[in-house]
């Protein structure tokens, strides 16, 4: 079977690979968005993170003998902690000033840490294995879906749409929206704003680790992996706009599926496609798509 | 001079380390800078190294034309530079055009592309203006990456320096040397000259304060992007000059982390400052340079501890410090 002259089994394993990314670029997109938010810092060093998440998984794997499953609780706790030490020691010292700081900053942090891999790890690519239980593929008749792919998009889904709950629906959440609107009278209601904050910024770092550890076994674990991929989840954050939650979700993953097809049709055009949309959604609503601020 | 802060939209950021009228020991640093300059050829000063480091402190200076003096953040103006870079070197190598074409070829098609993204970019503040300026660059990365005529990962190379303006042979490393030394003093003059017009103190209005520039019936956004284009076609200056005197244009030339380092020179140095991005550009290259053999991937570590320590303790920079500390002993 084919469409458009192109076999259908490829074309579905490019959108699902679409997908898969699509589903890295929201969480690290959502991560931004809530950390943008609260602490009104733009974390460039989040690409760096979610490098340092899959890093820890596969040193994890390598050295100490930690499985899959386990790496998917500790690397976000790791990296979470690391996040909740760069906000203690760095970050706090930023929130009264022009927010370009807080990007410069981060900058650095990332150029620190990519070093740093680069050095121990060099530049080469390593390989993570898929775990056992996930490993090989189901057919379902119109395509043979390999079985960890359908799992990254699953579990990355459900973790989306549960930070959305949590921060849509639940006590503490209603804190942090309050904590974002005007963190002086949160304050004043009784909440410990400063650890919020803080707390805030590790569980961001601790979600774009655990995309580390899902892609881990999809690409290559390299240093760039993560400056490679921040640069495009920007672009997603600026078509979505920072305002909302549900928003970044479905941007991030509406971006993965156009640039899993223009893979499919057009593959020269597949690095820049985000870009041009970019552009284009900023000609026409400055704000982003679900932006709310003109 | 400095700007009342009475609104709370002023941008309290950039530090408006704009000079009183230039004291006497920063004119004289001045001078003794430019006798160094000259003279660099004859005192054993590495002439590549130095033709190089003129190069990034042009590009510093631009950006800080935009960063130091508007308050716009660009963090893709590597792209400016690698499209200029490339430009120069394909018609001065492929189609055998002389230097200064191929100069003010490379200079004026950066230019044209910092039009377009400026148009883009403009459409959104502060932040989201960094993060679009970025994204645009990448996509002009790609391009330089895959299109047919830039040598994909090899880039060009092998551009030869030619003769300028048919007479003078610039192969000899002391005749480029005052080729790119003269570029330079005219940049640094041009872009004090356009601070202290009264277009440049509109420009200080709007990085002071946008909407008050705004309700005086300015119209910003016209101001932004003439200033956005006059930066990405100085830093196209720097790129095309770049390509002459190394003789190639690669992809390190329009990545990313080189728009990093060019925010780092001018914040290191001073940004909204004249000299600032010059001791930056001079800091930063001279580093890699002593460093590149030496310590390997840990060059990137020191330039993201420098810039860690520039933000969270060092915002004014070295001149921007060395201004503060005279004001501070005058005063007393």
């Amino acid at each position: 079977m084919e469409i458009f002259g192109i076999p259908l089994q490829a074309f579905l394993g490019q959108l699902l690979l679409g997908l898969v990314n699509g589903s890295f670029y929201a969480m690290l997109s959502l991560g931004l968005a809530v950390i943008f938010g609260l602490l009104g810092i733009v974390n460039f060093a989040h690409g760096a993170l979610y490098m340092i998440g899959a890093y820890v998984a596969w040193i994890g794997m390598e050295k100490l003998g930690i499985n899959y499953w386990f790496s998917l609780v500790t690397a976000p706790l790791v990296v979470g902690a690391l996040g909740v030490l760069i906000e203690r020691t760095l970050l706090k010292h930023l929130y009264k000033i022009d927010p370009i700081y807080g990007l410069l900053l981060t900058f650095g942090l990332a150029q620190i840490a990519e070093g740093l891999f680069r050095e121990q790890f060099g530049v080469s690519g390593q390989q993570y294995a898929v775990p056992e239980l996930l490993q090989g593929a189901t057919n379902l008749g119109f395509m043979v879906l390999p079985n960890y792919r359908a799992w990254v998009v699953l579990a990355s889904l459900s973790v989306c749409l549960g930070t959305w709950f949590v921060i849509e629906r639940t006590r503490l959440g209603a804190y942090l929206r309050a904590g974002t609107e005007n963190p002086a009278l949160v304050q004043a209601f009784g909440i410990n704003v400063p650890v919020m904050v803080m707390l805030t910024y590790g569980a961001g770092c601790g979600l774009a680790a655990l995309a580390g550890v899902l892609a881990a076994p999809v690409i290559q674990v390299t240093p760039l992996m993560g400056s490679n991929l921040i640069i495009v989840v920007f672009a997603v954050v600026v078509i979505g706009g920072m305002g909302s939650i549900l928003g970044s979700i479905l941007t991030g993953v509406a971006l993965g599926l156009v640039e899993g097809l223009t893979k499919v049709f057009y593959p020269e055009a597949s690095s820049v496609v985000v870009f041009v949309i970019m552009a284009i959604v900023l000609m026409i609503r400055p704000a982003g798509l679900f932006g709310k601020e003109a | 001079m400095n700007a009342a802060t009475d609104s709370p939209a002023a941008v309290a950021a950039v530090p408006a380390a704009t000079p009183a009228p230039a004291s006497r020991m920063a004119r004289a640093a001045l001078w003794v800078g430019l006798a160094v300059l000259i003279a660099a050829p004859f005192i054993g000063l590495y002439p590549i190294f130095m033709m190089t480091a003129l190069c990034f402190a042009i590009f510093a200076c631009a950006f800080n034309l935009l960063l130091g003096f508007t308050g716009l953040l660009s963090f893709g103006h590597a792209a400016y530079l690698g499209v200029a870079a490339y430009t120069t070197g394909w018609l001065v190598r492929s189609a055998n055009l002389s230097p200064e074409l191929g100069v003010l070829a490379g200079t004026l098609l950066a230019g044209v592309c910092g039009l377009a993204v400026g148009l883009i970019a403009i459409r959104r503040q502060g932040i989201y203006f960094a993060m679009v300026t970025l994204a645009m660059a990448q996509m002009i990365y790609f391009v330089l990456l895959q299109a047919p005529f830039t040598g994909g990962e090899d880039g060009l190379q092998g551009v030869p320096r030619g003769t300028l303006f048919g007479v003078l042979s610039l192969a000899n490393d002391r005749a480029l040397y005052y080729v790119v030394l003269a570029v330079f003093v005219a940049v640094f003059l041009g872009i004090k000259r356009i601070v202290h017009s009264p277009y440049g103190q509109v420009l200080k209005a709007i990085r002071e304060n946008e909407p008050r520039a705004i309700s005086l019936g300015y119209d910003v956004d016209r101001y932004k992007l003439l200033a956005f284009v006059l930066s990405t076609t100085l830093a196209g200056l720097a790129g095309s000059l770049k390509c002459i005197v190394v003789g190639f244009a690669a992809l390190p030339d329009a990545h990313w982390s080189l728009s990093g380092e060019v925010v780092l020179m001018t914040l290191l140095g001073g940004m909204g400052t004249f000299a600032g991005p010059v001791v930056g550009a001079f800091t930063i290259i001279g580093l890699q340079n002593f460093l590149a053999d030496r310590v390997g991937s840990w060059i990137n570590v020191i330039i993201g501890a420098i810039f860690v320590v520039c933000v969270v303790a060092f915002r004014r920079g070295i001149v921007g410090e060395l201004n503060a500390w005279q004001q501070r002993r005058r005063g007393r």
